[in-house]
């Protein structure tokens, strides 16, 4: 029954979207432990890394496009909940370490022990155990945006205000993580980490199954995401991006669904920013830096604002391209490449590479509709 | 002569909409001043006036977007104060409004135009797992069929033509089924034939509804055949039919000419 409201509201492109990452799950864990090393189709396991974070970004992208694509909110700041998640698994793995630490301290990490601290904050209570963290990677992005959201929706805070306060937000996040007796690590952030639920995140084995949960999610997410925007809820968002005073003289209180879309993406993006961190090993203010945030948003704008299936697609095409240009030869050339990508989407590609494919497919139809169109009085005339 | 106490609250108890005395200031320039209308359950009425006359504020205030600085706004025989509420509370109590310039959602189709706007909860719960995902195509294509559109319902809104536009917007006051509609300029932009219709159309609708139409065009007022109130500089100039007021020589002085 739920199977059959799923597969009724996936269109062709979110089928092909979904087609793809279980073709990802299946043939990269065969790819990289089946095939030996020196095969010419081995996947090494930086490589599995390396697409894992991709996956993350692709979650980030998909929960922006969920807000900004649907609901016109132009978040600026969705680095933050990215890293909030980020953080709160961080913390998990940092509480796994134990006495393997440099110093060795059974309960307080590293730079804990370094800054003479003598007993874990309070804020650090529970993070020893998985689901604790597990329902922190939700719950503290969530409520951030919840009181953020409340407060700035309440107001009617809209527009290019909304998008600066949201880049205020993230920018004070991490102005305050970059505090060392904010007690998370400060400028070095939380790293070192040991194991996962037992497994060691270094091992080949970890890594699999860490991309392999990373692509779930992504699927997971966008079929939730795709249940919002196709539901009549994703209808009334699709009305506030559009005429949003419009929607309220109909009776429809925008303040609730906006609080409500901007809470869901938070969480998505706090589970992608979870998943980030065990596949990178690290996380510190940096994530907070407000040009991450503004990046996802290239990413979206890159790959087409408000199809989901485009946003997750630009994330994995512009960090793809930023892997190559930021190593080797081409590596001053990257914020150009980046700004003139942009400069180039915006001009030539309004609706991204998704829009660009749509375009293409309609041309070709009616192209055929006109051929057929042509040779028919041909055959008529006979 | 001032009326006494007992016949206010007598106006109050009958009207579905009851404005008295009231005052709106932008920057120091009053655009609505000492204005009181009544509108009876179940009445049509029509608003003319010329530019700048507060036509379109009042309706900002009977709708929530604009507070006025003095004076009573009561709905449902003086049951609701409408400047203690906002739009969307204002809505729910059946008030249906159509803005000047055809505001349809353009990049949903007519007929989800129509949906979003069908009577019933609007609370975010409701429409994601609510009636509002539920076929509902009996009652879209009901409120279609009386406006006409019934043959561009999957079009996109952005698609139709301006005359489309505004009866889709009268489609969704229908659907909205509001105890009283504002109308704002209905046929603003509308071809003669285009507008004789919609005559007919608001006819219809005010058989079960208490409907405020604002417009300039005066064949349309005419065929309406409603009481008229004239609007000038922001205060009730002249009330009564259509006859009566169009001769009233101060109408016709600073909004009628001739």
């Amino acid at each position: 029954m739920i199977t059959m409201a799923i597969i009724a509201r996936l269109d062709r492109m979110g089928a092909w979207f979904l087609a793809v990452l279980l073709g990802l799950i299946i043939l990269v864990p065969l790819l990289n432990l089946l095939l030996p090393p020196t095969h010419p189709l081995h996947v090494p396991t930086y490589v599995v890394a390396l697409m894992g974070k991709y996956v993350c970004y692709a979650i980030l992208a998909l929960s922006l496009d969920l807000v900004w694509g649907y609901c016109g909110i132009l978040s600026l700041g969705h680095g933050a909940f990215f890293a909030l998640g980020g953080y709160a698994m961080g913390m998990y793995l940092m509480r796994q370490i134990g006495t393997r630490g440099v110093y060795a301290h059974p309960v307080l990490p590293d730079f804990m022990v370094f800054l003479n601290w003598k007993e874990l904050p309070w804020f650090w209570y529970g993070f020893d155990m998985f689901p604790f963290a597990l329902a922190m990677i939700f719950l503290v992005p969530g409520a951030l945006a919840f009181v953020f959201g409340w407060l700035a929706f309440r107001s009617r805070v809209t527009g290019v205000y909304l998008s600066i306060i949201t880049q205020a937000m993230t920018y004070a996040l991490l102005l305050a993580f970059f505090r060392n007796d904010m007690g998370f690590g400060g400028n070095n952030g939380l790293t070192d980490f040991k194991d996962i639920l037992g497994y060691n995140v270094q091992a080949q084995g970890t890594r699999v199954t860490l991309f392999v949960l990373s692509v779930a999610t992504l699927a997971l997410c966008y079929l939730i995401a795709r249940a919002i925007v196709t539901s009549a809820f994703g209808k009334v968002l699709i009305a506030i991006r559009d005429a949003e005073s419009r929607t309220r003289f109909l009776g429809y209180r925008v303040e609730q669904y906006k609080l409500l879309v901007f809470v869901v993406s938070a969480m998505m993006a706090g589970v992608a920013g979870a998943l980030y961190v065990p596949q990178v090993g690290i996380i510190n203010p940096s994530e907070f830096s407000p040009a991450n945030s503004i990046e996802a948003v290239i990413w979206v704008a890159v790959g087409g604002r408000g199809t989901l299936v485009g946003a997750a697609t630009g994330a994995v095409v512009v960090n793809f391209l930023k892997s190559t240009f930021t190593t080797g030869f081409l590596a001053p050339y990257w914020l150009f490449a980046l700004g003139g990508l942009f400069i180039l989407v915006t001009l030539a590609m309004p609706k991204g590479i998704i829009g660009l494919v749509s375009s293409i497919q309609a041309r070709r139809q009616a192209k055929a509709a006109r051929t057929a169109s042509v040779s028919k009085p041909v055959e008529e005339t006979r | 002569m001032e009326p006494t106490f007992q016949e206010e609250k007598l106006a109050v108890t009958q009207a579905l909409l009851y404005l008295d005395a009231v005052s709106v200031s932008f920057d120091g320039f009053r655009a609505i001043n000492n204005l009181s209308l009544f509108i009876a359950p179940g009445e049509m009425r029509a608003i003319i006036g010329p530019n700048g006359a507060g036509k379109t504020t009042m309706m900002d205030i009977i709708t929530g977007k604009t507070r006025p600085d003095t004076g009573d706004v009561l709905f449902d025989s003086g049951k609701y104060d409408l400047t203690t509420l906002d739009e969307a509370a204002i809505a729910e109590l059946g008030i249906g409004r159509k803005f000047q310039k055809p505001t349809v959602f353009e990049s949903h189709t007519v007929a989800d135009n129509v949906l979003l706007a069908l009577k019933g909860d609007r609370d975010p719960w409701t429409s994601l797992f609510g009636f509002r995902n539920r076929s509902l195509a009996d009652a879209i294509r009901r409120v279609l069929d009386r406006v006409k559109l019934s043959h561009v319902a999957d079009k996109m809104a952005g698609e139709l033509s301006h005359g489309q536009k505004q009866w889709l917007e009268i489609g969704m006051l229908l659907a909205q089924d509001p105890k009283l509609l504002l109308v704002d300029e209905p046929v603003a932009g509308m071809t003669d034939a285009e507008t004789e219709e919609t005559a007919v159309l608001l006819r219809e609708i005010a058989a079960d509804h208490s409907v405020v139409v604002v417009e300039h065009d005066m064949h349309f007022v005419r065929a309406l055949g409603v009481k008229v109130t004239c609007l000038h500089e922001g205060a009730v100039l002249a009330e009564g039919s259509i006859d009566t007021v169009s001769a009233n020589p101060r109408v016709i002085e600073v909004y009628l000419g001739r």
